[in-house]
């Protein structure tokens, strides 16, 4: 069977984030990409499914810039994946980003299950996958930790609020959003690393689409940093009196009890 | 002015504080407020939503909406949609909104921006910003080839006024639409709290390394409990199995922003504080004065968290019953 993975490039964790001179987007210049955190649940559990059904195959797309997103497909190769496509397009919202992938797995026969992370961790929106499985006409369940496949349907743990989980059943194809806790994804082996050196990433331009500009939904703009905090207030004494200071403060000062 | 339309949480028969901030939200633009409920129990909340600034509630009342089922509820809410013609449709950012209007959005043809935290509306027009790069920076959301604007927006972001109980809305029944289901909802394993989930508390006092063991974590329920707040943690206690990784705040856990956060033993690694910088007011305890965290912090003190806390809980005793 055909497994699908849907990834995301996004800068590392660590980066520093620069505004443009124009405010609608940040300064690329100098950051680190990388491999989404979630999209590597996606991955392994993607490989992992593909291990236990022999036959299967793990194909992982990406839509983005594909001089750099080549990378994190590289990444996701590394760790197992057996083909990789790059949508080359710049500045694709959320909508137009689920048609292009969606029009893909189409174009390519599509798949048994789709994975993805359950978001990105650069617009944090968690939204790609649903509208993904809606223009599949499929199902999907998001922020899933728990994954089994029985040949027909797919049964999944989800975390919901207050710790609570949720056993959701799907019938196949059906797109499943990855939270932490889903697997320990794997570190891509030194064989695994040259091997995808040499694959060969399948490359698609955006406008061969044929997706409407008015499928462009969302646009950001007016980007600006956080408000300078004003410095700590640091509380002596000993423990009691530092105890009796922050009650008071929290309910004159900050007034928030 | 257009009609917005509210989606309405509920919990127990009650209306939840994050769809209240929403209504009265969309009631001051002076927009028609038109709220939405779903489940056996949407009957039970109508008079509130009047009360909160709609004129008309449109209530699906059918057991089959009392848990969440992703196309069963896109049907539904595509049907008011169509309905009610909304220009706006506001929901919160929580488990179910963030899960269900992406894929309204997709099958209604139109845009979402999600996990907002500011809102304002002008006529048709909405402005909506958001956390970007884990609220490393901020963004206005820009709608275009958007026949319905959809945002999602975090709770505790909007404020609060007492309700008008003088108001009342137009009751609006709807039938169920039952699609052909291709997901079954199996099972619902109820979590370990009865507390607020994390995304939508007013207070957090969360735990990490600094309180040596799990259950340690007792003194932090205690305190917890006199402040009527949910309890967190770091990822490093959650990766020790000290607890469950539903009470996880940060990059790879959940985003809160209540209004107090108290940091108890957590030195601050970026990616927790990308988790809870939206905190309105953040209290940090910690032996190491020079723990990250104290950057972050409104209020810092450097000592010994099970010496402090417990003495902390019998204050906020004193303070609280007075």
């Amino acid at each position: 069977m055909k497994i699908f993975v849907c990834i995301k490039q996004v800068p590392d964790t660590e980066t520093k984030i620069k505004i443009t001179p124009d405010q609608n987007g940040i300064d690329t210049a100098g950051i680190k990409w990388v491999l989404n955190p979630y999209d590597e649940y996606a991955v392994e559990e993607a490989v992992k499914l593909r291990d236990a059904n022999a036959g299967s195959q793990v194909w992982v797309l990406s839509a983005g810039p594909k001089t750099r997103v080549i990378e994190s497909l590289r990444t996701a190769l590394a760790m197992g994946a057996d083909e990789a496509i790059v949508v080359n397009a710049e500045n694709l919202d959320n909508f137009s980003t689920a048609k292009a992938l969606a029009e893909v797995i189409k174009a390519e026969g599509g798949a048994k299950v789709i994975f993805s992370g359950k978001l990105a961790i650069d617009d944090n929106a968690s939204s790609v996958s649903q509208m993904l499985a809606e223009f599949l006409n499929v199902p999907h369940t998001t922020v899933v930790s728990k994954f089994a496949f029985n040949g027909e349907n797919v049964v999944v743990e989800r975390d919901i609020e207050g710790g609570a989980k949720e056993v959701v059943q799907m019938m196949t194809p059906a797109v499943v959003a990855a939270n932490k806790g889903l697997n320990m994804p794997r570190y891509a082996s030194l064989p695994g690393i040259m091997k995808a050196k040499k694959k060969v990433i399948k490359e698609i331009e955006f406008a061969s689409l044929n997706i409407p500009a008015t499928d462009l939904k969302v646009k950001y703009s007016n980007f600006s940093l956080p408000a300078e905090k004003p410095p700590v207030k640091m509380l002596g004494g000993d423990s009691s009196a530092q105890a009796a200071e922050l009650v008071k403060l929290l309910r004159d000062e900050a007034k928030v009890l | 002015m257009g009609k917005v339309l509210v989606f309405a949480e509920q919990s127990h028969g009650n209306l939840k504080r994050s769809s209240i901030e929403l209504l009265q939200a969309a009631a001051k633009s002076g927009n028609t407020v038109v709220a939405v409920v779903f489940g056996s129990h949407a009957g039970d909340v109508t008079a509130a939503a009047g009360h909160n600034g709609a004129s008309e509630v449109h209530v699906v009342k059918d057991a089959s909406l009392d848990s969440y089922n992703p196309e069963l509820f896109t049907a539904n809410i595509v049907s008011v949609v169509e309905k009610v013609q909304p220009t706006i449709l506001l929901a919160s950012a929580s488990s179910t909104g963030r899960d269900l209007f992406p894929r309204v959005a997709a099958r209604l043809n139109t845009g979402i921006a999600s996990d907002c935290t500011e809102l304002s509306i002008s006529g048709d027009t909405v402005t909506a910003t958001k956390p970007m790069y884990s609220g490393k920076c901020f963004a206005k959301a820009n709608f275009e080839n958007s026949a319905v604007k959809i945002v999602l927006m975090r709770a505790n972001q909007l404020p609060v006024a007492a309700a008008d109980t003088s108001k009342s809305a137009n009751v609006v029944e709807q039938a169920v639409v039952k699609p052909d289901l291709k997901t079954l909802i199996k099972e619902i394993v109820k979590g370990a709290s009865e507390k607020l989930d994390l995304t939508e508390a007013n207070i957090i006092v969360s735990g990490g390394r600094g309180l040596k063991e799990a259950a340690n974590f007792k003194v932090l329920h205690d305190l917890a409990d006199v402040l009527g707040a949910t309890v967190g943690a770091s990822r490093a206690v959650v990766d020790a199995g000290w607890v469950g990784h539903g009470m996880q705040v940060g990059q790879t856990g959940k985003t809160v922003a209540p209004t107090l956060y108290i940091a108890v033993g957590i030195s601050g690694a970026i990616q927790h504080l990308a988790g809870m910088s939206g905190s309105k007011v953040i209290v940090a305890i910690n032996n190491d004065a020079n723990a990250p965290i104290f950057q972050k912090a409104t209020y810092g003190i450097v000592g010994d968290a099970l010496e402090i806390v417990p003495k902390l809980t019998e204050e906020f005793k004193k303070a609280l019953h007075h």
